[in-house]
């Protein structure tokens, strides 16, 4: 009873990917024709979303790790940004005492932090919880994400419960102005492609096919003398690092972030975007965060109550098409053996 | 700390791990032994919440309420393995935490789409309502003390019925092998049926009696669920035994971390309780047999 043999016109996975990126290239072209700007902000957040599910992709889809915690990471990413502008704009040093750091705006500065923040908070993380496997995985991720979740709640100098606004976006030397919805756009389009040729790179390359091996059969990719926990630590970190990317990207275009951004619920929307996509391929988690949200604001515009059609879709969408938006509009399996 | 403090805090985490208990037990029956992680269990103890709620306004007698609300509870759990869960039982824990979660989603909303989005609250009356003396010059609220009893009993009665009955004998023998006892002609898939539903009713039956004491609201599943999950993982998967104990240790433990550590630990104790015991014993501090 799956919908694998539905007779929907199949597409090749490269004229999708053609298809993905002329339509991303030219949609705000279509949104100012039409008058409609909201459509460039939405797409903005899919694309933000696409970028933190692909980052979960990547692990879940090349590695076997379904992790309970990217929310976590992606907030962590938006709230180092949020705490070096909101120093910056009020003259306040980052850290005072002996040594004494100014902070600054500067996306140069601070969204390589954000990266090497959520890297860094991966990396501990993946230390402790690459020790269990399966729903023991699960468990300890959610554990973690949780502990970051209360972290931030605690975190009162920065709003606490409630979150905090940015003060102003991240600059670029005067060279791009992210103010400007539609630089916003192609700004974060240029970081999905950034994130997207990297990962796709990467999971053709030697390390991604170990990687795929330990996936399907950790111990024998250790009988052949790979270090496999190695391997999954650091795919593990740079899933962290890109969610992060991601984060700094999340706090400018919302201009707001709080703890509510890193509910395990949150994390679990973003386990959705990737299964309903597909994660046999990079390009699943992008159409997944895609069709939530694009499902999301649709749905809502009927009714305010649209999680009660949205609920039983996520259902239906795990018992009868497995394979996800990938599969189904490509015809390819469910893994990516 | 003062002894009345340290004795009233503890009623209140032996209140709260026994409450934890009635959603444990249910959750860690059908994810030990049907291998099915069922994140929409907490929802029905949000359900048994909202039908004690509406019950008690019309037959005001709160035995009578909890006991239309467990019962209801507990058919809409079998209604809902029917329909939703049985197919997933043989899928990855991904498309189980998923399928679950979307329940999750249409339960809460449908719960919104019922009762509205105002939080409920239940008022009880006559002695419910009262507090009584429990020594040390403390008086502490009759509902709590319920509670507490209510779960102790279950948690006898849970005891008695998985070691001394033969459901309770097919159960553990299913858990150990099913396939095997499928062989010698039991209908193992009845039997996980009902099990089901007695979970379902227990967590509902800890929503009702929950009730009084916390707001009545969508989403109220979801944040116990966690601390059920946390029960579940401390005492070992598919475990009563240790189900009952990591329920107690967690209600203390978040209880006093709550009162004695500052609040960022306090409001982490358990997590850390958590992944230290998936560190140092994945299988549990008290792992099920077979």
């Amino acid at each position: 009873m799956r919908i694998n043999d539905i007779s929907l016109p199949r597409v090749s996975p490269r004229v999708l990917f053609v298809l993905m990126s002329a339509g991303l290239l030219l949609l705000p072209v279509y949104a100012q024709l039409i008058d409609v700007p909201f459509y460039i902000t939405l797409v903005s957040r899919m694309m933000i979303f696409a970028i933190i599910a692909l980052s979960l992709g990547f692990i879940l889809g090349f590695a076997g790790m379904v992790c309970f915690g990217q929310a976590a990471f992606a907030g962590i990413g938006a709230y180092v940004v949020l705490v070096f502008n909101h120093h910056a704009a009020t003259g306040t040093p980052l850290v005072s005492g002996p040594l004494t750091l100014h902070s600054t705006a500067s996306a140069f500065v601070t969204w390589p932090m954000a990266m090497l923040v959520s890297a860094f908070a991966a990396f501990v993380i993946g230390v402790f919880a690459l020790r269990t496997r399966g729903v023991y995985f699960i468990m300890i991720t959610l554990a973690f994400a949780q502990m970051i979740y209360f972290f931030f709640i605690n975190l009162k100098g920065y709003g606490g419960e409630d979150g905090m606004r940015l003060s102003g976006r991240s600059t670029f030397s005067g060279l791009i102005d992210l103010g400007d919805q539609l630089t916003f756009y192609y700004v974060t389009l240029a970081v999905l492609a950034l994130v997207y040729f990297l990962l796709r790179r990467l999971v053709d390359s030697r390390f991604g096919l170990v990687l795929r091996g330990n996936r399907q059969n950790e111990r024998r990719m250790a009988a052949l003398g790979f270090s496999t926990m190695k391997f999954k630590l650091v795919a593990f970190t740079m899933s962290g690092a890109i969610a992060g990317l991601a984060g700094a990207l999340m706090v400018n275009h919302g201009e707001f972030i709080s703890p509510a951004f890193m509910h395990w619920v949150r994390s679990s929307d973003i386990i959705a975007m990737v299964v309903l996509g597909g994660y046999a391929n990079l390009m699943g988690p992008v159409l997944g965060a895609g069709i939530i949200l694009g499902l999301e604001d649709v749905l809502s515009s009927y009714t305010e109550h649209w999680q009660i059609i949205y609920g039983p879709l996520l259902l239906l969408v795990v018992l009868f098409a497995r394979r996800g938006m990938y599969g189904i509009v490509t015809g390819r399996g469910a893994d990516n053996d | 700390m003062s002894i009345s403090l340290l004795l009233e805090q503890t009623l209140n985490g032996l209140q709260f791990g026994v409450m934890l208990f009635l959603i444990a037990a249910g959750f860690t029956l059908v994810f030990g032994i049907m291998n099915l992680v069922n994140l929409a269990h907490g929802s029905f103890y949000m359900l048994g919440a909202y039908l004690f709620a509406t019950v008690l306004q019309h037959v005001t007698s709160f035995w009578l309420s909890v006991a239309i609300a467990v019962f209801a509870t507990g058919f809409a759990g079998a209604l809902l393995e029917k329909v939703a869960l049985k197919p997933l039982y043989k899928r990855p824990y991904l498309d189980q935490v998923l399928a679950t979660l979307g329940l999750i989603l249409f339960f809460n909303e449908l719960t919104r789409v019922i009762w509205g989005s105002q939080p409920l609250n239940v008022t009880l009356s006559g002695t419910l309502n009262s507090s009584v003396s429990v020594g040390l010059g403390i008086s502490y609220p009759v509902i709590r003390l319920v509670i507490l009893a209510m779960g102790v009993l279950v948690a006898l009665g849970l005891y008695l019925g998985i070691t001394r009955t033969r459901t309770g004998m097919l159960i553990r023998a299913g858990a150990s092998n099913r396939v095997f006892i499928g062989a010698l002609g039991v209908n193992v898939n009845k039997v996980f049926s009902w099990a089901f539903s007695v979970g379902a009713a227990l967590a509902g039956l800890a929503g009702a009696l929950a009730s009084p004491i916390l707001a009545v609201e969508a989403g109220m599943g979801e944040s116990i669920l966690i601390f059920a999950l946390i029960v579940v993982v401390i005492g070992g998967i598919g475990s009563f035994r240790g189900a009952f104990a990591a329920a107690l240790l967690v209600g203390l433990i978040d209880t006093f971390g709550r009162l004695l550590l500052p609040p960022l630990f306090g409001d982490i104790a358990v997590y850390i309780l958590m992944a230290v015991v998936l560190f140092w014993r994945p299988q549990g501090l008290f792992p099920a047999h077979g």
